[in-house]
């Protein structure tokens, strides 16, 4: 197979037909220590077009119970970043589809930014998401880094987010941005509400550079549907690790997982 | 040096707004108006006759003449622990009720550790009428529990933080998550000098007050200005950076932060923050705080409830790193034992957090006229079961 660069991963996903495109989150060191790429593998094999995998924290303030328990299990079976680094040195071989990691900024600064940067791009990461990143000091301080290592820094914006600042953040994204559904941690809610809607339409008029996935309360094959209608995709979070913590057997709970969320 | 923030909420490299997407309208919509809201005249009348007839300002600067002999120096009291509510806490919490009503805001979020700050929240709000929840940590509501059942008694409601520790810095994650699903009625007040910008700098202005007041009482006892030290204790830090205010950038006034060494510094158990940890990025500053390698906040320990937090604000960060300020500590047990002699000397019980500041008088050495100011942030009413525990007395 022709080896395609990290950074185009990601483009590829916006020139497909169909669009819905799922994005699936899962903490690495959940449920256990090991199954980092094992998980990957199999949402590949189940049909996810995109994985996100979150670096564990001690302090996850942007989400909701489920993930922050994941979070803390993850920590208590020994999960750190460097062992991250080490985990995804099997993907280059195993994992076609692009690969996100998301975390909060304080463990990332401890291992060192440009180093983070580094292991990543050799690592074949396409981007990152850190939720307590701001923007302005992404712009003032590390987009240098970011770009010399081909990573995509990922943006939140929110119903809060106001037309100018999401067309500024617009501007200074790479690959798409993650639009949150609703204002709230993550996990805290089920369905789409009408305003959440109207917000999405509100998205769509704005024409924006770069195409957007929706995120926070995406639990199900509705939903993602829903999503779906106004974005290119939707990303899946706390009702993954939930099926996680449910399933018998990991290999059948994932792909039972995601054929349900596309409703396959 | 200055000990002010610049324009992007920096006290030197320390501070900023490390917050998410979802909080930015909120945090924005504060940064931007906080400066012409305190400054305006009529907000100044209201939150100074409140701080006069209210919490009871000035609070007295008392000349501790049996504690002066013990140290061979003349030493003052702050006495912030005679304000309403008992702590120095409610000058910020007046201030930032102020804030919100300003702002339009009908409902009030704080998170709490000892629980000082809770009651000094619960009390305004019940003053102006405004609904309050306050966070709390599930360990310190147990082990804190006349303050929960007091901020329930002045209306609040208290929720209890079970995530991670379940201490301080868990109940200010979940005020966190409260603010960020409710971003458009509600305010938080952050109780120290810590949180995002503009938390640390405007907390720091309405505690301001302490130096202030300083200032002008040592003028009247002592004909001068300024003292040669000023001593006060770190959680977060909100009545040390009141009291160093407006001597920062005075260098004759040496500058005494005492941190909680809990069991010792090297014993795994302690809160001494700038002696166990290093630069990282904590509850939306870039800040000192004690954490693994790998980058994990730890969980600190001190006897005292109200200096068990893993950071500490910017600004202290900074008059850290600088060398303005000296950093020491005390251990429990050297913070017990300066209550119960600050009790038996001059009829007076310190909050452990407070003691803490006093146990420094041991570890400092002091010329005959050296003129002290030691901040008396709290009373020890609600540490009296552990007075009675742990103390020897």
């Amino acid at each position: 197979m022709e080896k395609i660069s990290s950074t185009d991963k990601l483009a590829s996903l916006w020139h497909r037909e169909a669009g819905e495109i799922l994005s699936v989150y899962f903490t690495a060191g959940y449920p256990k220590l090991h199954q980092t790429s094992e998980i990957a593998a199999k949402l590949q094999e189940s049909g996810a077009d995109l994985i996100e995998i979150g670096m564990p924290y001690s302090d996850p303030v942007a989400d909701g119970p489920t993930i922050q328990q994941s979070n803390q299990v993850a920590l208590e079976n020994g999960m750190t970043l460097e062992l991250l680094m080490e985990q995804l040195l099997s993907f280059e071989q195993n994992i076609s589809i692009p690969v996100i990691l998301m975390g909060y900024f304080n463990p990332i600064l401890q291992y060192g930014v440009e180093r983070f940067c580094q292991h990543c791009g050799e690592r074949g990461v396409s981007g990152l998401i850190i939720p307590d990143l701001p923007v302005q000091e992404y712009l003032d301080h590390y987009q240098q880094v970011f770009q010399e290592f081909n990573l995509h820094n990922i943006f939140l914006i929110t119903p809060q987010t106001s037309d100018q600042r999401i067309r500024w953040i617009d501007r200074h994204s790479s690959s798409f941005i993650y639009a949150v559904s609703d204002a709230s941690i993550t996990g805290a809610r089920s369905g789409i509400s009408e305003r959440q809607e109207a917000y999405f339409k509100r998205l769509q008029s704005l024409d924006l550079q770069h195409p957007f996935l929706i995120g926070f309360g995406i639990s199900d094959n509705e939903t993602f549907r829903k999503a779906c209608q106004y974005a290119k995709g939707a990303i899946i979070g706390s009702a993954f690790i939930n099926a996680l913590k449910e399933a018998d057997e990991l290999g059948d709970g994932i792909e039972n997982f995601v054929h349900s969320i596309k409703g396959l | 040096m200055s000990f002010s923030i610049d324009k992007n909420g920096y006290y030197g490299s320390f501070g900023g707004a490390f917050i998410p997407e979802m909080l930015y309208p909120n945090i924005e919509e504060l940064g931007n108006s906080y400066l012409e809201i305190i400054q305006d005249p009529v907000f100044q009348d209201k939150f100074r006759s409140l701080l006069k007839d209210y919490v009871g300002r000035p609070s007295p600067l008392f000349l501790a003449e049996r504690l002066s002999n013990k140290y061979g120096c003349k030493i003052y009291l702050k006495r912030e622990d005679l304000n309403h509510t008992g702590a120095h806490k409610v000058n910020n919490t007046i201030g930032q009720i102020l804030v919100a009503q300003k702002l339009g805001k009908q409902k009030i979020i704080a998170e709490t550790g000892a629980g000082q700050h809770g009651v000094a929240t619960a009390t305004v709000c019940a003053l102006m009428g405004m609904e309050c929840i306050v966070y709390m940590g599930e360990v310190d509501m147990a082990r804190q529990r006349p303050n929960v059942e007091r901020m329930k008694l002045l209306g609040a409601e208290v929720r209890p933080a079970t995530s991670g520790s379940r201490t301080l810095k868990d109940a200010t994650n979940e005020a966190l998550r409260h603010w960020i699903n409710h971003p458009v009625d509600t305010h938080y007040i952050i109780g120290s000098v810590v949180g995002p910008h503009p938390y640390p700098d405007m907390v720091t202005r309405f505690q301001s007050i302490i130096s202030e007041e300083i200032k002008q009482q040592l003028k009247e006892h002592e004909g001068r200005e300024y003292p040669d030290y000023v001593i006060a204790c770190v959680g977060g830090g909100s009545n040390a950076a009141g009291a160093f205010y407006h001597f920062n950038e005075n260098d004759q006034v040496r500058l005494i932060a005492v941190e909680a060494a809990g069991q010792g510094l090297s014993s795994g158990h302690s809160a001494a923050t700038t002696n166990l940890g290093k630069r990282g990025v904590l509850h939306g500053s870039m800040t000192i705080l004690m954490q693994t390698t790998d980058g994990q906040v730890v969980e600190p320990y001190s006897i005292s409830a109200g200096l068990d937090y893993p950071g500490i604000g910017p600004l202290h960060a900074h008059l850290f790193e600088s060398g303005r300020a000296s950093f020491m500590s005390a251990t429990d047990q050297q913070a017990l034992e300066a209550g119960i002699r600050l009790s038996k000397l001059e009829g007076i019980i310190p909050a452990l957090e407070s003691a803490h500041a006093l146990a420094a008088l041991e570890q400092l050495e002091f010329v005959g006229n050296d003129l002290v100011v030691v901040n008396l942030s709290g009373r020890g009413d609600k540490d009296l079961e552990t007075y009675i525990e742990k103390g020897k007395y």
